[in-house]
């Protein structure tokens, strides 16, 4: 069952591309293909003001990852306890049917290997304590490595202190 | 795989130069991030400085020694050994310090903590000719906080994580990237503080802002003068704080008078009621408010009395030596231990006057980093008298500063030029002889001092050994000054000499620096009682609002305001600025930043571009007086009609660089004429002070 999640938080990202960064560091990844990816929204005017928008996506580590049921090579599994869908480089035929099944467009082509890659919560680094790499080195702490649960929380609090401009806090810690 | 070793050190891929935590096995660095031992840094890193790595891997830089052959310019090199460069260029030295004495030597660098050796280099050759790069950034800004405080800029720090308001003039916070301060910021802004951002262009910045002001561009004067005038007419300022520390306060407050926010309405397009607004909202919040003086603000000749206005806010609103506000910067001697020793040995006094006329022919200009276009000046005309050596150290002025073909003449008088540097620059195409420093991943420095509310000392560590034939900054220096026979000033062989030099009677070892990188010393911040003993440098031990030398050199402290020009119809003023990758046109050709921006483009205002016919996304001929070439435009409404703008640092010409030749434009050669054009009393180049011509593409 999916356990972990990385939740963005639109109104602290920058914008910096020090995630995209990270990640194509730590992973290896051809110059300019990071698992994780940073989009924009604007800068343009929204029904009159001013607005630039960022936004995060990564692999959602789906519960039914369906880049898992169309792998035919047994490289893309869903990891017992926690839920990550890992992905095994060395069993990759370079297919391509993840691709072409995420309807998310997660999966991506490494150009320098012949086979796909896409983001596994830095697996490696979560298995030793650590942080995935894009978390650990977002510069104002943007991105946030939370449990599931907690992930519903922080947006609501978000959506809240948003709205009313004020600091929210749960109900019950004080 | 090697052992593993964790190495604290110091970020060398901008001038911020963040703590960093490089992780290393057998030779190879692996992870370099945030150093976590500093708590307002944490982990994060930027991506220029996540980038560090490829930057090791990147060859299209200069990787040994090299001695031009051919015309200068002509891009033809010869790999020579260290000894063989050294004693070239010392050779060369030496000639024309016999013809024309050691003064005809000139430097220039980006400042930072780690150049003392340079400048001593500088001294024990005869020379006061030591420039940094702050001609083109800060040093009107520093010039505004010597006429006020009788102390440059950075005896000001900014407590930005406990401000209720923030100010920034085209200071693009979130996108020029300190990371300590980005993170305050962003912090300060979660818990509810203010940010009010003023700037022709929207900017990441702008949009995290609670107002922007889409100003007029060069008209920031005129709006402080306003918000002077409302701040004094309607008593909002800190009358306490005023009358105990401010020297001729009477002056400003009749010089505002006619400066009423309905005039500055015309002047910079803000609204009148909004200045009134904005004025009475941050009053509520003083003293825990910051109006930052500026930082790169060498835009318009005005910039000394735009930086001074904005000091002046902070003054008014007794934003000084308070929590959220601006604070005084606290050395060793503050928390009572002892600071660094020099490390040059009896180190000659040079009397000499310095060849910008900084100190005596400007004597308002502080000598200590000049004026480097005055430098110039001084190469081209020769006078006061020759300067026929360059030294250009990690600093790019065909980049920096305007007009690279005018400063190509200028170069042609010089006898000797040699660049220093980890990358190719647009300045060592014209080298005669290139000395590769190593990377700052494989270079330990000097120790510097951390001044801050908790003062210390840091450390850059080499993580790893140089991987080409590249050598530290200090060695290549202290090995000049031995072919010189200056070797008795610097008597060390390795950089732990240097460090036993530094610490010598601190009571501090360099393992106990090592350890996190840094060390602190004092447990507490350190405040000084704001009510009696704040250290002004001025004659009065007060703010001055009337200093007498600049008066003295016919530069009124109150300056009357002067409109800028409004470009002719098709011409545009251009502003550039940077983003979160990028940073001083370093960078690229770095193989893991390159990808994300090839080339720049050219905001313009839509409604303009709609005027004259250009749709978004199409590419139009961006010139200026004989320098022209073709980007693509982004049509915005976020843009003032009056400006054009793009990120500096493209149009690269040295050919090495495969990824960035020729990749975008470069806006310092459409600054043409603008080498000798600059702010009178602070010093700064005027970079925006140019129209550029856009045209469709025909």
């Amino acid at each position: 069952m999916a356990k972990y999640y990385i939740y963005h938080d639109p109104t602290r990202c920058i914008g910096c591309l020090a995630c995209e960064i990270s990640c194509m560091d730590w992973k290896g990844l051809p110059y300019g293909e990071a698992n994780c990816r940073i989009f924009r929204f604007g800068p343009d005017l929204v029904s009159g003001e001013p607005d630039l928008t960022f936004m995060y996506t990564s692999c959602f580590h789906c519960e039914k990852p369906l880049c898992v049921e169309a792998c035919p090579s047994g490289a893309l599994v869903k990891r017992e306890g926690d839920g990550i869908v890992v992905f095994r480089e060395e069993l990759c035929i370079g297919c391509r049917a993840c691709i072409t099944a995420c309807p998310w467009g997660i999966p991506q082509w490494n150009r320098n290997v012949g086979k796909i890659h896409k983001c596994d919560y830095c697996v490696d680094r979560i298995d030793q304590g650590l942080e995935p790499a894009c978390v650990t080195r977002c510069p104002v702490e943007a991105l946030k490595f939370v449990t599931v649960e907690e992930a519903s929380k922080l947006k609501r609090m978000r959506w809240l202190k948003d709205t009313f401009g004020r600091p929210v806090a749960p109900l019950a810690q004080y | 795989m090697g052992t593993t070793k964790t190495v604290y050190s110091i970020c060398g891929m901008c001038s911020v130069r963040c703590p960093i935590m490089v992780e290393v096995e057998g030779d190879r660095v692996v992870w370099i991030s945030g150093n976590p031992h500093d708590a307002g840094m944490g982990t994060a890193l930027c991506a220029k400085g996540i980038a560090g790595r490829a930057l090791l891997d990147d060859t299209e830089r200069p990787l040994s020694p090299m001695i031009r052959e051919g015309e200068r310019g002509a891009g033809r090199w010869r790999s020579v050994s260290w000894d063989e460069a050294l004693d070239y260029v010392a050779e060369k030295l030496k000639a024309i310090i016999d013809q024309y004495g050691g003064r005809a030597v000139l430097l220039s660098d980006r400042g930072g903590p780690f150049g003392e050796y340079r400048k001593a280099f500088l001294k024990v050759i005869g020379s006061p000719n030591y420039c940094n790069h702050d001609v083109t950034c800060a040093v009107s800004v520093n010039h505004a906080a010597l006429s006020l405080f009788g102390f440059g800029r950075k005896t000001f720090g900014y407590d930005y994580k406990n401000a209720k308001h923030i100010v920034l003039y085209g200071r693009n916070i979130l996108e020029s990237i300190k990371i300590k301060t980005t993170k305050a910021v962003i912090e300060a802004l979660d818990r509810g503080c203010k940010l009010t951002y003023i700037d022709p262009r929207y900017s990441v910045t702008a949009s995290k802002a609670t107002r922007w002001w889409r100003i007029r561009p060069g008209t920031d004067y005129a709006l402080n003068l306003a918000l002077i005038h409302i701040i004094i007419k309607e008593g909002l300022y800190d009358k306490d704080f005023v009358s105990r520390w401010v020297n001729g306060f009477e002056h400003l407050a009749k010089f505002v008078e006619e400066y009423t926010p309905e005039w500055a309405e015309k002047e910079t397009g803000i609204p009148a009621r909004e200045m009134y607004v904005f004025c009475r909202e941050i009053a509520q919040d003083a003293p825990h408010v910051i109006f930052h003086p500026g930082w790169m603000r060498a835009r318009y000749r005005q910039a000394f009395w735009e930086s001074r206005t904005t000091y002046l806010l902070n003054v008014l609103l007794g934003a000084i030596e308070v929590p959220g506000g601006l604070f005084f910067m606290k050395g060793p001697k503050d928390a009572g231990k002892k600071g660094l020793n020099p490390i040059g040995e009896n180190l000659p006094k040079v009397e000499e006057k310095r060849a910008d006329g900084a100190g005596w022919k400007y004597p308002h200009i502080n000598k200590g980093p000049g004026l480097l276009h005055r430098a110039f000046e001084a190469i081209r005309t020769g006078e006061p008298y020759p300067v026929k050596a360059y030294f250009v150290h990690r600093h790019d002025p065909l980049t920096g500063l305007p007009d690279p073909e005018a400063q190509v003449e200028v170069f042609k008088n010089l006898d000797l030029l040699v660049v220093i540097d980890v990358n190719w620059s647009e300045t060592a195409k014209y080298a005669d002889v290139i000395l590769p420093e190593c990377t700052y991943l494989e270079r330990s420095d000097l120790i510097a001092t951390q001044k801050g509310l908790k003062p210390g000392f840091r450390i850059r560590t080499a993580a790893i050994e140089p991987q080409y034939d590249t050598k530290p900054g200090w060695w290549i220096y202290i090995e000049l000054a031995k072919r010189l026979g200056k070797g008795e000033h610097f008597p060390y062989e390795s950089i732990e000499d240097l460090w036993e030099k530094q610490l010598e009677g601190t009571g501090i070892t360099v393992e106990q620096i090592k350890e996190k990188g840094f060390i602190t010393l004092a447990d507490q911040p350190i405040w000084y009682d704001r009510s009696k003993e704040l250290p002004f440098k001025t004659e009065s031990g007060k703010i001055e609002i009337i200093n007498k030398k600049w008066e003295e050199a016919g530069l009124p402290c109150l300056k009357p305001y002067e409109a800028p020009e409004s470009p002719p119809k098709g011409k545009f003023r251009l502003l550039f600025g940077r983003c979160a990758w990028q940073t001083h046109g370093m960078w690229m050709n770095n193989p893991a930043l390159h990808p994300y921006l090839k080339e720049n483009v050219l905001w313009i205002n839509k409604q303009v571009a709609q005027e004259m016919g250009l749709r978004d996304g199409e590419r139009v001929v961006v010139s200026n007086n004989g320098y022209a070439k073709e980007m693509r435009i982004f049509a915005t409404d976020l843009i003032h009609p009056e400006a054009v703008f793009m990120l500096h640092g493209f149009g690269r010409t040295v050919p090495q660089q495969t990824r960035a030749y020729n990749r975008g434009v470069a806006d310092q050669r459409l600054e043409k004429g603008l080498l000798d054009v600059y702010d009178p009393a602070g010093g700064a180049n005027a970079l925006c002070e140019c129209f550029v011509e856009v045209k469709p593409v025909s």
